[in-house]
């Protein structure tokens, strides 16, 4: 980490922390009831007394998480490139992904459940669903960006197909398709989420819904502060994937 | 590494389309083997079109173009291009942007290494050969580009524009240089460009193209010694050469003193 990386992530947190103090300060000064909306001191106290429990949740969510983003980057990639390399290909299929992609993904959620039942299976399908979208299109776009003068000079040097793509073309996409994975990873949580909404008896979704059941208020807040660490985390493991994945490129955080 | 000598007999190309643009017409041309020709024109007179068709990668209306004795059909075996933009792998090093022609060959890049080195040390570059090309300036990229093209010992180069997005003094650098590699190497090249002193500087032949739709209007043969200082474009006899290829420039429209609009 350098020093500007370090400098931001101080700041960042620093400026979260000056929100809840002004939040703790507000809410005593006022005296809004907990069920409301919960001090910070609150929300610290109950993940502080049961800071096991919610890791457990956290786990299976993260599981289904990474499972479902990982399938969308296979599939996306392996979608985006047969797509752009026939011209029938992107006349028939890509109106298809972009149909499909207009479809509201939550609301097909219950669907899923109907089909593979309340384990993980559904969950990692919807994240998969939501996020393999942006994966398809970056790929696409990334494949298209390859400059023709680059393609012109493959073309001279006679590379044989295969080895144009691997060494030309798939490459010259990839940091558009690192691009799309930094926006999948967090669509693939939200995924993982909603299909733990709709039915399950584990993750984060699980905990915000049954203690919605119970009006407990503080409980929902310290689901939601874990899904926000464990975003940043996902986020900030594809930001380091990018720099090991696309090194010549100045990376934008 | 033979040369490659180049054919060009009455080739026309016509883009396709109702208002398809008639780029070459009736162009012929005889690129001798191991020789420099400039092809020198106005920009959109079709120069950069048969360059394109002499490396097979678009294909021709009519007429017949050999090189090596070949029609073309597709890119002929053992040619290196130029652009005028570099084309380098962003995300290769100097050196491995280098070798890319040796891997689409299938030959072993390990065993050309020394060639490489040579090709680093003659343009320059050997300090940079493991740095992105981002990181080296415009004129170092078009001499890493220049390095790729002649890695696999091409019979045939052929340049577009090369210099083109670079300043005045890095052209005449590089002028010098490619020069000087060209007398090591003595393949035979065919260089597009649109500057009159740099297509006489290093031509031993310069095609004049006349405005769209593109044919050969005049070919000066430049009979100047070898190696040519950059001063040599202060003598006499080079500026002869540029007078005449002006005043041809001058009699097909394309160079009007007077002030009048010239189209």
């Amino acid at each position: 980490m350098n020093r500007s990386t370090v400098a931001a992530i101080a700041s960042g947190t620093a400026s979260v922390l000056v929100l809840l103090v002004i939040w703790e300060v507000l809410g005593r000064a006022t005296g809004i009831r907990p069920v409301v909306l919960p001090l910070p001191s609150q929300v610290l106290v109950e993940l502080g007394a049961e800071w096991h429990w919610y890791l457990g949740h956290a786990a299976y969510t993260t599981m289904t998480t990474l499972a479902g983003f990982a399938l969308s980057v296979v599939g996306g990639v392996l979608i985006g490139t047969a797509v752009a390399s026939s011209r029938a290909a992107e006349r028939f299929v890509y109106p298809l992904v972009v149909a499909l992609n207009s479809v509201p993904k939550v609301a097909v959620a219950p669907l899923f459940v109907i089909w593979m039942g309340t384990g993980y299976e559904p969950k990692i399908a919807i994240a998969f669903l939501i996020a393999v979208f942006a994966i398809i299109v970056d790929t696409l776009h990334g494949l298209h960006s390859v400059p023709q003068d680059v393609l012109d000079v493959a073309r001279v040097l006679k590379g044989r197909p295969l080895a144009v793509f691997f060494k030309v073309r798939l490459p010259g996409a990839l940091p558009s398709i690192v691009a799309g994975m930094k926006v999948a990873v967090s669509l693939a949580l939200v995924g993982a989420i909603v299909g733990e909404f709709v039915s399950s008896q584990r993750g984060l979704g699980y905990v915000i819904m049954s203690a919605q059941g119970t009006f407990d208020t503080v409980r929902v807040f310290a689901a939601l502060v874990v899904l926000a660490l464990l975003g940043l985390l996902l986020y900030g493991l594809l930001v380091a994937a990018e720099r090991i994945l696309t090194p010549w490129r100045a990376t934008t955080a | 590494m033979i040369p490659t000598s180049v054919h060009a007999r009455g080739v026309s190309k016509k883009y396709p389309g109702a208002r398809g643009v008639q780029a070459l017409q009736a162009v012929d041309a005889d690129i001798g083997a191991g020789r420099f020709v400039s092809i020198l024109g106005p920009s959109g007179c079709g120069k950069s079109t048969l360059l394109r068709c002499i490396a097979g990668l678009e294909g021709i209306s009519s007429g017949t173009l050999d090189v090596a004795g070949q029609p073309v059909a597709g890119p002929p075996d053992g040619v290196g291009i130029v652009f005028q933009q570099h084309a380098l792998l962003d995300w290769r090093s100097i050196r491995d942007n280098i070798v890319l022609p040796l891997e689409f060959a299938g030959k072993p890049v390990a065993r050309h290494a020394d060639k490489v080195d040579h090709l680093l040390q003659m343009t320059g570059l050997r300090d940079f050969a493991a740095s992105y090309p981002r990181e080296l300036s415009g004129g170092m990229r078009q001499r890493a580009a220049i390095c790729r093209a002649l890695v696999d010992d091409p019979p045939l180069l052929l340049m577009d524009e090369p210099f083109g997005a670079l300043d005045a003094l890095t052209r005449d650098q590089m002028n010098a240089d490619l020069q000087r590699i060209w007398l090591e190497t003595r393949n035979t090249v065919v260089f597009v460009t649109h500057g009159i002193a740099e297509a006489v500087f290093l031509g031993d032949e310069v095609l004049v193209f006349s405005p769209r739709p593109g044919r050969v209007a005049h070919r000066f043969v430049i009979d100047l010694p070898r190696p040519r200082p950059l001063a040599v474009r202060e003598t006499p006899e080079f500026g002869r050469y540029t007078r005449e290829i002006r005043e041809l420039f001058g009699q097909m429209g394309l160079l009007d003193e007077a002030g009048a609009t010239a189209s």
